[in-house]
């Protein structure tokens, strides 16, 4: 069993058994605490630069299968686990997360206190950290923790947009045409919106405003992504052109640019929210959705005050703003992901709700 | 507050039986507190008095009356509530629910459900219309049918072909569930499920046989707000009841779009089926090839499950069902263990639960131990750990088997792998059959080299959890590998640690290192300490750790950080009973339970440690620290070196903390209350009868033999009949009566192994005598007698299973001034601090102290019941201060139980329905389940009371059936026979019996036994011919007969009696009901006046 240390910014050093790849990685260190879905979340570009931690003990139980991805390929720098399952027990399963994870170079240390480390994160917040399996000296690696650059600030979505405009799974019989921002778009989205009835056309983060309002879309979908939304200066602009313009959804880190674009603000959060199992309740309807969440940062309430804005979501743990929806023109955005996948479909009236307003816009 | 309510009538679950266990007492106990939290008046009903809910502080009104619709309807009728809450009472309380609704008594006296509506409880337990709205919501279900009758039933195989699996309706734990493979088997079969069923209607099901069984514990609030507590798989595949199933949390080889898709499934079901206010447990199959998935069942109620889903995450589903009972929403109420956020979330964990049941087969020899839709278990044990490997492990060595881990522990039924194919035919045959302890056989299956996908084709147990198993296993057998670890450690401790570090993260225990590597538990403990290798203790908080928990309830691992910070407070250590079993239940749990509350009130921090999920003292609510762990020495001792308690308690929770007590002492813990030695003395048959001898106090003649000769040589000399057992023993496991030098031979050969280690104990059989319970209190120096209670049938049958009256009725003042002073002496001469339990037997105005027991006994709640005195408490009390100070508290200047004008009856209550071939006479070894409780001002009414709450519905008129052995035929019988002339009943009788009574002048009608001729008793009995049946046994002679009488009472619910002294007593009791305007006090209008009674 080859060893692997994972290192904190904090001078927190575990040692484990490697698994995955081998060699070293860098990134910031968060929690997800899903039951299930590892397969989606480690595939979702939101994890871009981040070394994840489940709180999930038991991790790789069912394998990996083709369907249940969020994009081609694990996103996360780094994996880090209590027990990882040697054998996967699954009718769809075609291999194990293991030999997925090695075939995509994505470094992980299993056999450490998990726990413990999420504890760390909780009580001093998101640290940066390394895993490594080539350097097990421990001043060397927190050195390097060090050294990982800092999430505030960082634009990661340009790292994981895609370089080409594309179509998904075109079909001209839709009967809606939305482009999606693609700031790290998860798969499930489009499909989503496919679902609904809905031509999903994909354009890269930076794409320009004008280029997407002379495709005539029927409504705008800013996607979910990483890093720090306050980053992106470039989508903040291109999305304020478009308000007024064309319905507009925003997910998660679009959800934030939305934010931005209206003049709000958005900071880091202590830890974030990582997980399916995050009560959100919807102001308007006084529901309460069990979501799937996956942010550091979020929009600061006190900044939308003043603005013809209303917060029509919040956490039922902590207060912090989870959707809103500009008064004066057809945008609204969640910091949750109604497209679930992995967690709780609770929420998958957001679509129906933008493909309504599409629809009585359009007609 | 949310609603107008103003009272609020909680119907309890009854006796504990198979399938309906103290589950309902822990969700019970929390409703109550809840309601009294909202300034409600709650009114409580249940005739068990072994639980913590029916301490008279729970409710302001506690009825122990018999849970039938004629005893609901008087309390509702004097009490007027105006809601009832039928949720937390399991299927008893339910199916009470209905009743009342249907019988038109809710609405009669204006009664408001809440919790559950008609409606949503019909929808969601009768099948047929549960069927219905799945097909609406396009749910699939099994592919069934109703019958009312065997021929439809029929029709139904012949269209479907079999396998078929029959579930009778309104049934508690699967009940008269059954597996039919062909037309015979179904034929015979059926015919039983339909007379298990109230409404005799029984469904025919596809069978769903192997594949992958799931469950979610649910809840949703009037506002429609839905939350998954738990998903829960079981390790067993379908076809093995949930109860009998071992199970796991959470869900472990699903993906998420499967387990969402279930959750999808589950919300749909709840509003389709309505509930809207409380939760409920819904019950999935997945076929293991493409996923299809069946809706099994839904019980829109508080259960089984969802006690151990509240104790696996943390999450009190109880106490949240009852707040959303009142009108709250889940985002009304707040999360008590991170005090910040909300109910309204679904807890996520960071660890794995393993439950397992425990099964009590050797104490119902007849029965098939094969596992299948029909629940056996007893009890159950949840373990908890950070894999799945060290939470099996662990749940393993909770039950008490006297196993330490999967094998080798040095009890392995195959110790030698090397060979043929003989070992593995025979593993195979084995694992082909679903018996209770293939765990073991599955470890032997890869011991011996077959693979994972072999296994899973014979037990089609998912191979993720068999490749887990055999991951253990594998463990193993590099252990083995190492010579010698303790060279090892020397040379190489760094080395030794990480191999040991190992294993202890995958759950072996100390006692398994020890075999594996041929020293001995201490050597290995003491060699892992110095390795450092001691566990750390995780927070149970809901939330994976995500929020700060403020709730000290712990579980071991050999992990990095340590979470359980001890406090400098005085702190006792209360030490649990372990997973329900014969002989050791609910009681022992309330007697903990009520010691932590003493010592709470007395200032100390109380630490519990436990593994039983279904118990009140698991609740985090309950002791300030909870550890929930397996009580063996090794798991204990762990945490007696981590919290250094000032005391620990160990004569509150039965056997199995008290076994504890040698090594405790010999590690230097202070135990708490009566010395090690005294329980030694009182344990050990030759100290014990010494003492007793410089008492001067009079017991059965005894011996102890290791060999046949010796046992028949003392057999000899005692004369016959002699009572044989082994000696430790709990229940009275093994315990007999034997007649004859032949049946002796017969039984040492046979049923016990007598060796030199094993040696058994012979005592004289005081044929006919009366036998007494006593409890007392002592603090060393005073005796506070609390009660005697009279059994009802002669000496012969465990105290455990035989009906009993407190006070005496019968004694003579002679008897009980005996025993008084018996019982002082005794306590005196053993030091006793806390509670004694000692059994007496009378026979010709001699009295002969049969066992004494320093520790809380089965009786203690009973008697605390019926005399509004808390004995546990007290008792707990003594341990840590003053006796006159406790004495002050409690009043108890002259308390003396024979003032007491109440008379209370207990009567056991037996599983028989779920046990078919178990033989229903009473005997030296318990078999009973739970216990009922009949209180009144006179004995017959008690008693009747009592027997009616048992489920033994005494007749009003009608036909008597007597048929009585030759030692039977005498005085009490004619006396039996003519009381009942006088009432108007016709008897009828066997030959022998018919003959004796006609030639004492009484009449009766003969009736054929069976195989004599028909119509035979059977035929009768089947026909409805008779509503009371006397049968005392015949002894050794032919049982078929008596057999086949007493199950076929049982199948056709005809109340019956297996001793003379049970059938005059019940001649009383019926004098009773007839006379009718039976007294409806509650315990706190009972106790009032005890207190003055006793202050005379």
């Amino acid at each position: 069993m080859k060893k692997a240390k994972l290192a904190l910014e904090n001078g927190i050093v575990v040692e484990g058994i490697s698994f995955g790849a081998d060699g070293e990685a860098g990134g910031e260190v968060v929690f997800n605490t899903a039951l299930t879905g590892y397969q989606e979340i480690i595939t979702d570009p939101s994890y871009k630069g981040q070394i994840l931690i489940f709180t999930n003990p038991l991790i790789g139980n069912y394998g990996v299968n083709y369907e249940d991805v969020e994009s081609k390929s694990p996103q996360i720098a780094g994996l880090v686990v209590y027990e990882i399952s040697k054998f996967y027990s699954n009718w769809r399963a075609v291999g194990s997360l293991e030999d997925y994870l090695r075939k995509h170079g994505v470094v992980g240390i299993a056999d450490v206190d998990t726990r413990f480390l999420v504890r760390q994160i909780r009580d001093k917040g998101a640290m940066r950290g390394v895993i490594s399996t080539v350097d097990l000296c421990d001043q060397s690696l927190i050195a390097k923790a060090r050294e990982v650059p800092k999430m505030s600030g960082l634009d990661l979505a340009s790292s994981v947009t895609t370089d080409e405009s594309f179509f998904f799974n075109k079909d001209d019989g839709s009967k809606f045409f939305v482009v999606i921002y693609d700031f790290g778009v998860k798969l499930n989205i489009m499909r989503s919106l496919k679902n609904l009835g809905c031509d999903v056309f994909v354009v890269p983060a930076n794409a320009d405003a004008d280029d997407v309002l002379s495709l005539n879309p029927d409504g705008v979908v800013l996607s979910n992504g990483p890093g720090d939304p306050s980053a992106l200066t470039y989508a903040v602009r291109n999305v304020k052109k478009i308000i007024g313009r064309k319905p507009i959804l925003g997910i998660c880190l679009g959800h934030q640019i939305l934010a931005l674009a209206i003049g709000g603000r958005t900071y880091k959060m202590k830890f974030g929210h990582r997980g399916s199992n995050h009560p959100v309740k919807n102001l308007i309807s006084g529901g309460i959705e069990i979501t799937s969440q996956n942010h550091g940062f979020a929009v600061d309430p006190d900044s939308m005050k003043e603005k013809d804005v209303e917060i029509t979501h919040i956490s039922l743990n902590d207060g912090t703003v989870e959707g809103m929806r500009l008064k004066n023109f057809p945008a609204f955005s969640v910091q949750y992901h109604p497209e679930a996948s992995p967690g709780p479909h609770d929420s998958s009236y957001v679509f129906k709700d933008f493909v309504r307003m599409i629809e009585s816009l359009k007609y | 507050m949310k609603t107008d309510i103003k009272s609020v009538l909680i119907i309890g679950s009854g006796p504990i039986v198979v399938g309906q266990a103290c589950e309902f007492d822990y969700s019970g106990t929390q409703a109550c507190k809840v309601l009294k939290n909202h300034g409600l008046r709650v009114i409580l009903v249940n005739n068990n008095p072994a639980t913590i809910m029916t301490d008279p502080e729970f409710a302001d009104a506690t009825y122990l009356e018999p849970l039938t619709p004629y005893f609901l309807e008087e309390i509702i009728k004097k009490e007027k509530p105006d809601a009832l809450l039928p949720t937390l009472g399991g299927q008893t309380a339910l199916n009470l629910a209905v009743q009342l609704h249907e019988l038109g008594i809710l609405e009669k006296y204006g009664v408001k459900l809440i919790g559950s509506s008609i409606e949503a409880i019909k929808k969601a337990e009768d099948r047929e219309l549960f069927k219905k709205s799945m097909e609406k919501i396009g749910l699939k279900v099994p592919e069934s049918a109703f019958v009312k009758t065997v021929e439809d039933g029929l029709k139904f195989a012949e269209r479907i072909g079999f396998p078929l699996i029959l579930r009778p309706s309104f049934t508690l734990g699967g009940t008269g569930g059954a597996v039919a493979y062909d037309f015979d088997d179904l034929k015979r079969k059926l015919e039983k499920a339909l007379i298990e069923s109230p409404i005799r209607k029984v469904l025919i099901e596809q069978s769903l046989i192997g594949w992958k069984e799931y469950e979610l514990e649910v809840m949703r609030d009037r506002k429609d707000n839905f939350i998954v507590v738990c998903s829960i798989e079981n390790f067993h595949p379908m076809g093995i009841h949930t109860g009998d199933s071992i199970t796991v949390a959470p869900a472990q080889t699903l993906t998420d779009k499967e387990y969402q898709r279930l959750r999808d499934y589950a919300k749909m079901i709840m509003s389709e089926i309505g509930v809207e206010t409380g939760g409920a447990n819904i019950q999935f199959a997945i076929h293991p090839e493409n996923g299809e998935v069946f809706v099994i069942e839904m019980n829109p109620r508080v259960s089984r499950s969802s006690a151990l889903a509240s104790k696996a995450t943390g999450f009190p589903i109880a106490k949240i069902a009852t707040l959303l009972a009142l009108g709250y929403t889940l985002d009304e109420i707040p999360n008590d263990i991170t005090k910040k956020t909300l109910a309204s979330f679904e807890p996520s964990i960071d660890y794995c639960v393993v439950k397992i049941p425990r099964w009590d087969f050797e104490k119902f020899k007849e029965v098939d131990d094969t596992l299948g839709v029909q629940m056996k278990s007893i009890g159950e044990v949840m373990a908890i750990g950070r894999n799945f490997k060290s939470a099996f492990q662990k749940a393993i060595r909770s039950l008490e088997i006297d196993r330490f881990g999967l094998g080798c522990d040095g009890k392995d039924e195959i110790q030698n792998f090397e060979g043929d194919g003989a070992l593995k035919r025979k593993i195979v045959e084995r694992l082909k059959q679903n018996k209770w302890d293939n765990i073991f056989w599955i470890r032997y299956a890869f011991m011996s080299g077959m693979s994972v996908d072999e296994v899973y084709e014979l037990t089609k147990i998912d191979r993720w959890f068999l490749y887990n198993l055999r991951e253990i296993v594998e463990i193993e057998n590099e252990l083995r590998k190492i010579p010698d670890i303790f060279k090892l450690a020397d040379e190489n401790p760094s080395l030794a640690r990480e191999i040991i570090l190992r294993a202890k993260k995958n759950g072996f225990s100390d006692k398994q290192l020890a075999f594996i590597w041929g020293r001995t538990e201490s050597e290995i403990r003491d060699l892992r300490k110095k390795l450092n290798i001691i566990p750390v203790y995780k927070t149970v908080d809901t939330c994976a750790a995500e929020f700060e928990s403020y709730t000290p309830y712990f579980y071991s691992s050999y992990d990095l950080e340590n979470e359980s910070i001890p406090t400098d407070k005085r702190k006792v250590l209360i030490i649990g009973s372990g997973p329900n079993r014969i002989g050791q239940g609910i009681e022992f749990d309330y007697a903990n339970v009520h010691a932590v509350f003493a010592l709470k009130e007395e200032g100390y921090e109380t630490i519990m440690i436990n593994c039983n999920p279904e118990t009140v003292s698991t609740d985090y609510d309950t002791a300030d620290r909870l550890y929930f762990e397996p009580i063996t020495f090794e798991d204990v001792m762990n945490i007696v070196e981590l919290e250094k308690p000032d005391g620990v308690i160990i004569s509150f929770g039965g056997q199995t903390p008290l076994k504890l007590a040698k090594v405790f002492k010999a590690n230097g813990v202070k135990i708490l209350g009566t010395s090690p030695e005294s329980i030694d003395i009182a344990e050990d048959r030759g100290k014990f009868t010494k003492l007793l001898d410089e008492l001067g106090i009079n017991y059965p003649a005894c011996g102890y033999a290791r060999t046949i000769d010796e046992a028949v040589e003392i057999a000899n000399m005692i004369g016959f009949p002699v009572l044989v057992r082994p000696s430790y023993v709990l229940g009275g496991r093994a315990m007999k009566i034997i007649y004859s030098k032949d049946s002796l031979v017969d039984y040492l050969k046979n049923e016990i192994k007598i060796s030199q280690e094993n040696p058994i104990l012979i005592d004289q059989f005081l044929e006919d005598a009366f036998e007494y319970d006593v409890d007392a209190i002592c603090d060393g120096e005073r005796v506070l007698v609390m009660g005697i209670m009279e059994h009802i049938e002669e000496a012969g049958i465990h105290s455990g299973d035989s009906s009993c009256i407190f006070p005496p009725i019968m004694a003579e003042d002679d008897t009980i001034e005996k025993m008084i002073e018996y019982t002082q002496k005794i306590s005196l001469a053993l030091k006793v601090v806390g509670l004694i339990n000692i059994q007496f037997a009378e026979k010709d105005g001699v009295v002969y102290v049969l066992e004494a027991n320093p520790r809380s006994s089965r009786t203690v709640p009973f008697i605390s019941k019926a005399t509004g005195i808390p004995f546990a408490k007290i008792a707990t009390k003594l341990l840590v201060k003053s006796s006159d100070a406790v004495i002050d508290e409690f009043g108890l200047y002259d308390f003396n139980f024979r003032n007491l004008r109440i008379k209370a009856c207990k009567a056991p209550v037996f599983s028989f329905s779920k046990f078919p071939n178990v033989n229903v006479f009473l005997g030296p070894e318990m078999r009973s389940t739970g216990e009922v409780i009949g209180l009144s001002y006179s004995f017959g009414e008690s008693f009747a009371k009592a027997q009616i709450g048992a489920g033994n519905l005494l007749p009003t008129s009608g036909a008597v059936l007597i048929s009585v052995n030759d030692r039977d035929k005498n005085q009490k019988v004619l006396k039996i026979a003519n009381e009942f002339v006088n009432l108007g009943f016709k008897i009828i009788a066997t030959d022998g019996t018919a003959k004796f009574l006609r030639s004492n002048g009484i009449y009766a009608e003969k009736v054929y036994k069976v195989n004599e001729g028909h119509p035979d008793i059977v035929d009768y009995i089947r026909e409805g011919k008779i509503n009371f049946i006397i049968n005392t046994p015949l002894g050794e002679a032919s049982r078929f007969d008596e057999f086949a009488i007493g199950r076929n009472a049982v199948k056709y619910k005809i109340p019956f009696v297996t001793t003379l002294s049970a059938g005059l007593s019940a001649v009383e009791a019926i004098k009773k009901l007839r006379q009718g305007n039976l007294t409806i006090k509650s315990l706190q209008e009972y106790h009032t006046e005890i207190k003055f009674e006793i202050m005379k």
